[in-house]
């Protein structure tokens, strides 16, 4: 049986249809959005894997020329502008989506307990933003991919604003979850703003060179440009998506917004949000702009290097658990960022593990900071310690991610950033071995976290409650993908090899003319 | 059963028991024993029934087994295969021998202990994650059993984590011997780039013909690889985390800080030896470091007081001499020294834990004395392993190995070093014996009971016999590591390091005979040495205390204050031109006149 292309325009529906049904079955019960949310959620894993298990992948590496998309599908919308509704995905695309619904599952899950208002709405918001996420790893039009870029945001916002809690850090500061909220929102959209312009630069520029109005990503893949034009575009997109990323220096709105957020918005942030940041690098910067990007790559670099550093040191000293895992967030994008523009096979390919196996492993550290909020009431380091005899399968599953984020081997981080160094190597030795500090420096903001959470003198003798059935079933999900993508990473690098390889040739020697 | 289909039983034991004991929480005692001590045991009769065969079958080829494609990205393609050759061999029985008989004393030791699964759990997967280690046919996988082992030795060292100061001590083991390899791992991508591979038996291969008449690149390679061998190894410079993780239980101590992965480093160096031979400074750099730790070491040893921490540094000391075996490149003097050593060495931390059980946890030396009548099995077992480690001429097996890497050092011509291996021959002797006379003789200070019971007596035998008989072990090195050749000079040299340690023996009886009523008075050379000279503080003011403080003062983001600053600029901004909107006609024409003065002078202007 073929793939149908409906599948794809069904991913974004799903969560949009089930994030409705989910406000309005409110009313019945308070239980009924939360299945709603799961189910959908549940069922676009099934279509993705369903995808992939019916892919035909190519074995070869296929011609450069233009892009090869295991499921394409086109609607027209506003034919004057050349707007459509155009979805593709190709293996890149797919292995997001699949992380997108498997952490939809997750995120609707670890709220079961602790989104007790307005739960409706709740998952009104986070269905939507996920439906946007979705559709932003298969948009192939840029104005829906803009449209999508902001759908994703609002309800984000929303997520923060009224279901955060204020941190303790935050609060001494006077600092809230809407200051958190606004400081997102504030920093996504103006970087938004700033695609917006470049995106309508580019297909003016495109309509001046051609006399043809298009937003299609196949036509203005060879917009003749100056170089001039080029690296302008290629700057203003680059910043929009470094936003997402994050890079140091357009980092500071993610450690509020991953404290504030309810633990489902975290998890979303740093399991998914982050990556349309690195998927647009690769989906549009590069190919779109592969000379200026090239120009640009030295700079990109310093930009991750500088990242991983500044990151793991900014995490040694925070004392808010929360906004310590979202400071390694920014160091171990930062090694993605050097993946991407290293821009050679295997670094490209390191990036995406590492997209995976982060997304995996920082949202079960987020899954369990919110579960040890819901038992002990805080998240200041200074008032934890002794968990390891409190709640012994609580402080394994803490130790596994801890170890996952300083990159054992034998788990999926370490095949990402072990992948992205080796690539990275040849090309640039001196950055890619400052880079590897920020391996030591893993190693000692990870092994601060489990001192502190799990060993030592118990802070109070109070027993607390171990991880409950529904609790044990999330996080061994995640263990073993994490197994799975540190011993046996090869389906996924061959689902990937295509896409990556072609966009890493184009980087490397521009998009040929069709 | 051949090692081709076989051999990933022996590390599937352990690591399937580590798996069992980690999940299954409510499993009783004495299957945990059963399981934790009976997989390390099974995994050793393995061993010797695939080493038989592979003796038999096909000395000295290398055989492998592949078990599936870890990774294939255009040449990098490491596979999740093991090899065993001669060198495998060899470390596959010091570590599943020496890992049985420690693993079946620990079952004694430990049998009050309330986390007793867990701690079985670490062990096997400890052993299972060594086998990794000498088993890899690429450095990826080497590199995974590298990092195993160092995750099982940071959960094992801190086992007791209630206590800060453990934990802290676990922590500095496992970022100290990080810092090594990453310089390992540096080295493994510039392998690759130069190579086009990671497999380890293509690098030796293909190594003399690309790197022909360039000894450049090998001596960089290998000097990243050594750091990862001198970290892992405990030598200088990041020899310093040893003696703090005597913190782990002793079993621990013995297994792990002794016997197996503290020698990984030896090991790294004598497979990759075909890298070392293109780099002849590397390999001197890797002589010196050993000599120069030895001595220190040695030194530091003498100025202990904790049973544990003198064994520490012997161990640190005893690398030392394996280094400086390989800087000769007496690479088969190394593994033989190696394989003593893990005998002798846990011996001597076996006993200590009876001991120091015996003792009622007490481990400062002048606080024991006279235990010889009321713990005779440690006794004997102490005078047997210090008579190893002494290197008593003929009867003991360390006295063959050490006495195969002098020897080596003298033929080699590297007369500087075999003089400061002999030096700290005398010093072994004397650190060693002091311990000894002091804790077994003079007048008894500590109400001692012997708390042995018999899982932990046979160890302690067999150990016994292996420290005096175990030179007689011929290991199948031959066609895996190039033969050291010394013509056979005089005796000389051979008695002058003969003599240095009965002369240090002599000299611990001298001054200790007797047993010591109290611990000598402290001075600061002392003390200097007890800190394993200083380098901990040296360390602490040079890199940890910088970094925390960098880290400190930008705890806040000064990247976030600039935006922060940015938002109060335009707040300001803001509220100062809403002053200017007062509501008052005169200031409103008073405002449009001057903008119109300034309109028009600036178009004058133009």
């Amino acid at each position: 049986m073929g793939l149908s292309p409906l599948l794809l325009p069904a991913l974004v529906l799903i969560p949009f249809v089930g994030g409705l049904l989910a406000w309005y079955s409110e009313r019945l019960s308070l239980t009924w959005p939360r299945w709603i949310g799961l189910l959908s959620m549940a069922a676009t894993c099934a279509i993705a894997l369903w995808i992939w298990g019916h892919a035909e992948v190519p074995a070869i590496v296929p011609d450069a020329r233009a892009p090869h998309w295991i499921l394409e599908y086109k609607l027209s919308w506003i034919p004057r502008w050349g707007v459509s509704f155009h979805f593709g995905i190709d293996g890149l695309g797919l292995l997001m989506v699949l992380l997108t619904g498997v952490l939809g599952v997750l995120s609707v899950a670890c709220s079961w307990r602790e989104i007790q208002q307005y739960v409706g709405f709740f998952h009104l918001n986070l269905l939507w933003n996920l439906a946007g996420v979705m559709g932003v790893f298969m948009a192939l039009d840029l104005f829906l991919f803009f449209v999508l870029w902001e759908v994703m945001l609002v309800p984000m916002y929303f997520l923060i604003a009224l279901w955060g809690h204020s941190s303790t850090a935050g609060a001494k500061r006077g600092h809230s979850r809407v200051y958190a909220a606004t400081k997102f929102f504030i920093f996504t959209q103006s970087a938004g703003l700033l695609m917006l312009v470049a995106m309508l630069a580019l297909v003016w520029l495109h309509q001046q060179a051609t006399g043809q109005w298009s937003f299609n990503y196949h036509d203005l893949l060879y917009t003749p440009l100056t170089h001039a034009q080029e690296y302008a575009l290629m700057l203003a997109f680059f910043v929009a998506f470094a936003v997402k990323l994050p890079v140091v220096p357009l980092h500071p709105w993610l450690p509020d917004a991953h404290s504030q957020a309810p633990t489902a918005g975290s998890v979303d942030l740093a399991g998914i949000l982050l990556k349309t940041g690195a998927y647009g690098l690769l989906r549009f910067v590069l190919p779109l702009f592969p000379h200026a990007s090239r120009d640009f790559a030295p700079i990109a670099i310093g930009l991750g290097v500088f990242g991983i550093l500044y990151g793991a040191k900014l995490a040694l000293v925070q004392t808010d658990i929360k906004r310590l895992v979202a400071y390694t967030s920014v160091s171990h994008m930062g090694f993605v960022l050097l993946g991407i523009y290293a821009g050679s096979t295997i670094a490209l390919e390191g990036a995406l593990i590492l997209m995976l196996a982060h997304g995996l492993a920082t949202g079960g550290l987020f899954i369990l900071c919110g579960e040890l909020y819901e038992r002990l009431h805080t998240r200041e380091l200074g008032q934890m310690g002794g968990l390891a005899r409190r709640a012994p399968h609580y402080a394994t599953a803490v130790m596994f991610f801890a170890l996952a984020s300083l990159g054992l081997p034998g788990l999926g981080n370490f095949v990402g950033e072990f992948l992205v160094l080796v690539g990275a190597f040849p090309l640039r030795p001196w950055m890619t071995m400052v880079a590897a500090l920020g391996l030591i420096l893993a190693a000692v903001y990870s092994l601060y976290i489990v001192q502190k959470v799990l060993h030592g003198p118990p802070a109070d003798a109070r027993p607390v409650e171990d991880l409950t059935a529904r609790e044990r079933l999330m996080i061994g999900a995640i263990i073993v993908s994490l197994l799975v993508l540190g011993l046996f990473p090869q389906p996924v690098l061959d689902l990937a090899r295509g896409p990556l390889t072609q966009i890493g040739e184009w980087y490397a020697h521009g998009v040929p003319p069709p | 059963m051949t090692p081709q289909t076989a051999l990933h039983g022996v590390v599937l034991l352990p690591l399937l028991s580590a798996a069992i004991l980690l999940l299954w929480r409510g499993v009783p005692r004495a299957m945990v024993t059963f399981l934790g001590v009976g997989s390390v045991t099974a995994a050793a009769l393995l061993t010797a029934v695939l080493g038989a065969q592979w003796l038999n079958a096909s000395a000295p080829l290398a055989v492998t087994q592949v078990l599936w494609n870890w990774v294939q990205l255009e040449s990098f393609t490491p596979r999740i295969a093991l090899t065993l050759d001669g060198l495998s061999l060899t470390m596959l029985g010091v570590i599943t021998g020496v890992g049985a008989l420690i693993h079946a004393y620990a079952s004694g030791y430990m049998r009050d202990e309330p986390r007793y699964r867990q701690f079985f759990a670490y062990m096997n997967l400890f052993v299972a994650m060594m086998l990794v280690l000498v088993l890899a046919d690429n450095l990826l996988l080497l590199y995974l059993g590298w990092e195993g082992v160092g995750l099982c030795s940071y959960l094992l060292i801190g086992f007791y984590n209630e206590d800060p100061a453990n934990d802290a001590a676990a922590r500095k083991a496992f970022i100290t011997t990080r810092v090594g390899d990453t310089a390992f791992a540096i080295g493994l991508f510039l392998i690759y780039r130069e190579l086009n591979t990671i497999d380890i038996a293509v690098i030796l291969d293909a190594a003399p013909r690309v790197w022909a008449g360039d000894s450049r690149m090998p001596t960089i390679v290998a000097l990243l690889l050594l750091g990862g061998a001198v970290g892992k190894s405990a030598q200088l410079p990041l020899q310093a985390w040893l003696p703090d993780a005597m913190a782990g239980p002793t079993p621990v101590s013995a297994l792990i800080h002794a016997a197996t992965m503290v020698t990984a480093g030896v090991y790294l160096i004598a497979r990759l030896h075909g890298i070392y031979l293109l780099a002849p400074e590397a390999l001197a750099v890797v002589g010196w470091i050993g000599a120069l730790t030895l001595l220190l070491a040695g030194g530091a040893a003498l100025a202990q007081n904790d049973i544990k921490r003198v064994l520490a540094y012997s161990t640190m000391s005893q690398i030392g001499y394996m280094f400086l075996a390989l800087g000769c490149g007496a690479w088969g003097a190394a593994i033989f020294h190696l394989m003593t050593h893990a005998f002798f060495k846990a011996l001597l931390f076996l006993a200590s834990g009876s001991v120091i059980l015996a003792c009622h946890h007490e481990q400062d030396i002048f606080k024991m004395g006279g235990l010889r009548r009321k713990l005779p099995l440690a006794f004997a077992s102490f005078v047997v392993g210090g008579a190893a480690l002494a290197a008593l001429p003929i009867v003991t097996a360390g006295f063959w190995s050490k006495e195969a890497i002098l020897s080596a050092a003298w033929g080699g011509g590297h007369r500087l070093w075999w003089l400061m291996g002999t030096v700290c021959a005398f010093l072994t002797g004397l650190y060693t014996f002091r311990l000894i006379f002091i804790v077994f003789f003079g007048g008894e200070k500590a109400h001692a009971h012997d708390a042995d019971i018999h899982r932990m007596r046979v160890p302690l035998g067999v150990l016994m016999a292996l420290s005096l008989g175990g030179a007689l072990i011929t290991q199948p090195l031959h066609g895996v590591l190039p033969e050291f050749m010394v013509e056979a000079g005089s005796h000389g040299p051979e008695l002058i390091a003969v003599a240095a340690g009965l002369a240090g023996i002599a000299l611990a009886w001298f001054w200790y005979g007797q047993g010591a009523a109290v611990a000598p008075a402290e001075t600061p050379l002392r003390r200097w040495a007890r800190s394993g000279w200083g380098f901990d503080a040296l360390y602490d003011a040079l890199l940890v205390r910088p970094l925390y403080t960098l880290a400190r003062i930008n705890r806040t983001d000064i990247i976030d204050r600039m935006y922060g600053a940015l938002v109060l600029g335009l707040l300001g901004a803001h509220r100062s031109v809403l002053k200017l909107q007062t509501g008052q006609l005169r200031w409103y024409a008073a405002g449009i006149a001057l903008g119109a003065v300034v309109l028009l002078g600036a178009s004058q202007w133009a």
